[in-house]
């Protein structure tokens, strides 16, 4: 008998969209690691700020300004209390792509030179690839990657070798694999960085909305994530840092709200985190955010990761019963966030997903932004499916059943 | 019965005509599919002003493979001043499946490649679907 995951959290009826029927069917959602469904609670805190708080920040002197101020305040704090940050530390960018091309141009462009190297992972989404590669290029410094083994893991002894190269300066990479579902080491690698008298940055997209994150204990100097993917809306993404880190950087995008004083020809910048924040900032998002990360808070996280993982295991379990499945990355879920990429043998991952939506089963195929990674695996694509809190142990049985009859589409047969 | 799977879609994806390479070869061109990696390479033979051989090569999904496969057939032995002149109603047709927007690169990787070997043009067929 096939293992049952044991956890459901119930909380289903809480998403407006799952109220959806496709050509009469439910929706079977499982590709929360592309973008999270949102909360009723985050919807209507949108609207309400729109329809009742909606002033610009930072300027009014009237008492709605004053609402508008005091609810984009509370919502950072919220949002940086969520994953054990500061206030100042914690900076709202667009997400988490331009939370990375911000380190890359503020603090890059002014600690990165010739003759020194930038060391990522093979396993990084092009957002964590691309800002590097270009920085290095700039500066006339290398880009050097630590290899993915056949576990789909890192190896802490191949990060001490390349930081006994003397070189390094930043060591980027994520804290969970959008592909392989890697959970990597955090404290342990920002330790060994650390002790190297280089700088840490984190990707974490695919683990703030899945698992306890407390940015302080796990030592990164700049850690990443985006609200989209966390039960929040689009547009909002975080950046937190250590305050003095920050304040020995020159800004990124430059212009109002982000100044102390401007002259004719010079400007000092405003304190922190308003120093990175140029312009009016996402202040319907924040509020948004702040009601998405309540909800899990709500939840409790710790809570959130067990569904997660018993739900990972039974994918896991049976996705091994489809004849020429292969998934890559960690083989259990201990070692996995909630989602597994995978190539049936004789189909296209593209047609594997196109199949899977027959079935009424939405999944990912591609490179997932992660064509360096598909070079090291051998393959040019592959499927995702991936969970997220209103998922349960049916949404993977619809799934493993579309797979099944998309093999006999394909006329492949029984093994 | 698949609408979009059809018999001989996965007939032609399984048995592909006319794939590997030429060597020597008159003209050939590499092609990516942005949303998925998907790779398309094209070696032509060219003899009297016409596709003489070709050969597909590379990797994709049923529908960009089966749609390769389908043209290559209609390709040898076109005149090189005809091919400029394809679109992408051309190939839509000559694959017989309802394509979807987001199956549409698929299906007209193939003749993007092959224009961009014989004209240097390499931009997405269009048409007026
Ligand atoms: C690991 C990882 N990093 C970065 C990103 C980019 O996120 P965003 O597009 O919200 O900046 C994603 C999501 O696609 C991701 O999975």
């Amino acid at each position: 008998m096939p293992p049952v995951a044991e956890s459901s959290l119930e909380v289903r009826e809480d998403f407006p969209i799952f109220a959806r029927r496709f050509d009469g069917r439910p929706l079977i959602y499982l590709d929360s690691a592309a973008t999270s469904q949102k909360p009723e609670v985050v919807i209507s805190a949108l609207t309400d700020h729109l329809r009742n708080h909606n002033a610009n920040v930072h300027r009014g002197v009237y008492a709605l300004a004053q609402e508008a101020d005091a609810a984009f305040d509370l919502a950072r704090e919220k949002i940086a209390a969520f994953t054990g940050a500061q206030r100042q530390g914690t900076i709202f960018t667009k997400n988490v792509t331009e939370a990375i091309n911000l380190v890359a141009y503020s603090w890059g462009r002014a600690n990165i030179g010739s003759g020194d190297a930038v060391l990522i992972t093979e396993m990084e989404h092009h957002a964590n690839i691309v800002p590097w590669q270009i920085l290095c290029r700039e500066r006339g410094a290398t880009l050097r990657y630590l290899k993915v083994d056949e576990r789909g893991e890192l190896s802490l002894e191949a990060l001490e070798s390349e930081l006994a190269r003397g070189d390094v300066r930043l060591v980027a990479f994520t804290h969970v694999s959008n592909v392989l579902g890697t959970i990597n080491p955090v404290a342990e690698m920002t330790a060994r960085v650390r002790a190297a008298g280089a700088v840490s940055l984190v990707d974490g997209a695919q683990a703030v909305p899945h698992m306890p994150v407390d940015v302080d204990a796990l030592g990164a100097d700049f850690y990443g994530w985006t609200g989209h993917k966390a039960l929040g809306p689009t547009g909002i993404g975080v950046l937190h840092a250590r305050p003095e880190i920050l304040d020995g950087m020159e800004p990124f995008l430059t212009g109002g709200d982000m100044i102390s004083s401007v002259d004719f020809q010079s400007a000092t910048w405003n304190e922190l985190p308003s120093k990175f924040e140029a312009g009016t900032p996402m202040i319907a998002e924040a509020v948004g955010l702040a009601a998405a990360v309540d909800y899990l808070c709500a939840l409790d996280m710790t809570r959130v990761r067990v569904h997660e993982r018993s739900l990972t295991a039974y994918m896991l379990e049976r996705l091994a019963e489809v004849p020429g499945l292969r998934v890559v990355g960690p083989p259990e879920a201990e070692g996995r966030g909630g989602l597994a990429s995978f190539t049936i043998e004789g189909m296209h991952p593209h047609d594997v997903a196109e199949l899977a939506d027959r079935g009424g089963v939405c999944i990912r195929a591609g490179h997932h932004c992660a064509q360096p990674l598909m070079r090291c695996l051998g393959v040019g694509a592959t499927a995702r499916a991936s969970v997220g809190v209103y998922n349960d142990a049916a949404d993977i049985d619809a799934l493993v059943a579309a797979l099944h009859a998309g093999r006999e589409v394909f006329g492949l047969g029984g093994s | 019965m698949d609408d979009l799977y059809r018999d001989y879609i996965l007939e032609h994806y399984k048995r592909p005509q006319n794939f590997g390479e030429l060597d020597p070869r008159d003209l050939e061109a590499l092609e990516h599919n942005p949303l998925c990696g998907d790779e398309l390479g094209v070696h032509i033979r060219v003899k009297d002003g016409r596709i003489d051989e070709l050969r597909f090569h590379g990797h994709g999904c049923a529908i960009s493979q089966a749609a390769a496969s389908i043209a290559s057939e209609e390709l040898k032995g076109m005149e090189l001043q005809d091919v400029g002149r394809l679109d992408a109603d051309w190939m839509i047709e000559l694959l017989g499946i309802p394509v979807s927007a987001t199956r549409r690169k698929c299906a007209l990787l193939n003749l993007k490649v092959v224009r961009g070997a014989v004209t240097g043009d390499d931009s997405w067929p269009t048409g007026s679907a």
